[in-house]
């Protein structure tokens, strides 16, 4: 896969997609791998007594996840210098069918001096948006 | 519940909690936790493609930050002043803000400190920004995380 080039970027491009398939054997290698074992993340009872619609994807996931957009287009993990998301919505991961969840990037803005640019990732399931100001810098 | 106020103790805000006990990232910690966020990058797995791209080892994934945070995090949770109800508690927003990537061989510290504490009608706004340091006290990120702790409707 070539490597972008700062001098050919341009604000609106887009930078790809990837659809994501996050079942609950996702959500509990996250779990481990993060230590993050509240178990509304993997326990259908557990979300019920809470009020929620089922058992969540940790929002944590989604993000990681999502970045991968931007990681895959650049070539290397290393060069995401600042990345942020806000958790506006959450997603619900069915026992059997998981959830699916499609993460589009485009490029936000450019800076010369600094040589980096903003990648601005689009996260939706259930055709709903699921993170807001979803941002990547990325180091050129 | 009677208690409608009080959710999460405003007079926290400002206040610093202790550094936590030094982290060695490991390599296979790292590859762990990248095929849980669901990446392929050569520079994640492969020490070699690493190595190519001019690191000493694996790079952690932009989120990895996240299990250094959470030390510092459970501290507070803990604090029996800062009164906070985990069971009532949804992550709002986060950001890492890298000085560098986080490598396989690291040994990291992190401070927390509670930078504000906001209230919005029955609900509570904490957030916390957490400064981790590698073994040579240099910055390596600052991981910036609000907490929304639902009060009573």
């Amino acid at each position: 896969m070539t490597q972008p080039k700062f001098d050919d970027l341009e604000v609106g491009q887009e930078i790809g997609s990837i659809e994501f398939l996050l079942t609950r054997d996702s959500l509990v290698r996250y779990a481990g791998a993060s230590g993050d074992f509240n178990s509304i993340h993997y326990r259908d009872d557990v979300a019920a007594s809470v009020g929620l619609p089922g058992v969540l994807a940790h929002g944590m996931l989604t993000m990681g996840a999502a970045v991968q957009v931007a990681v895959n287009w650049v070539g290397d993990a290393g060069r995401i210098a600042d990345y942020q998301v806000r958790f506006t919505k959450p997603v619900v991961v069915h026992p059997t069918e998981g959830a699916v969840l499609l993460v589009s990037g485009k490029i936000g803005a450019i800076d010369a001096e600094s040589r980096t640019a903003r990648v601005d990732l689009t996260a939706q399931f259930n055709e709903t948006t699921v993170l807001g100001k979803s941002q990547a810098v990325v180091r050129f | 519940m009677s208690q409608t106020i009080g959710v999460v103790n405003v007079n926290v805000q400002g206040k610093k909690y202790p550094a936590t006990s030094p982290y060695l990232v490991g390599r296979e910690k790292i590859r762990e936790f990248a095929h849980a966020v669901k990446s392929n990058s050569p520079t994640n797995l492969d020490v070699f493609a690493a190595q190519a791209a001019g690191y000493t080892d694996v790079v952690a994934p932009p989120t990895f930050a996240v299990v250094i945070q959470e030390r510092s995090l459970a501290t507070v949770l803990a604090d029996p002043e800062a009164d906070i109800d985990f069971s009532r508690v949804v992550h709002g927003d986060q950001r890492f803000i890298h000085a560098r990537p986080i490598v396989a061989g690291d040994e990291l510290t992190s401070q927390l400190e509670v930078a504000s504490v906001k209230t919005l009608g029955a609900h509570s706004m904490v957030t916390f920004e957490t400064k981790i340091y590698d073994i040579n006290q240099e910055l390596v990120c600052t991981a910036i995380s609000t907490l929304v702790v639902r009060g009573d409707e």
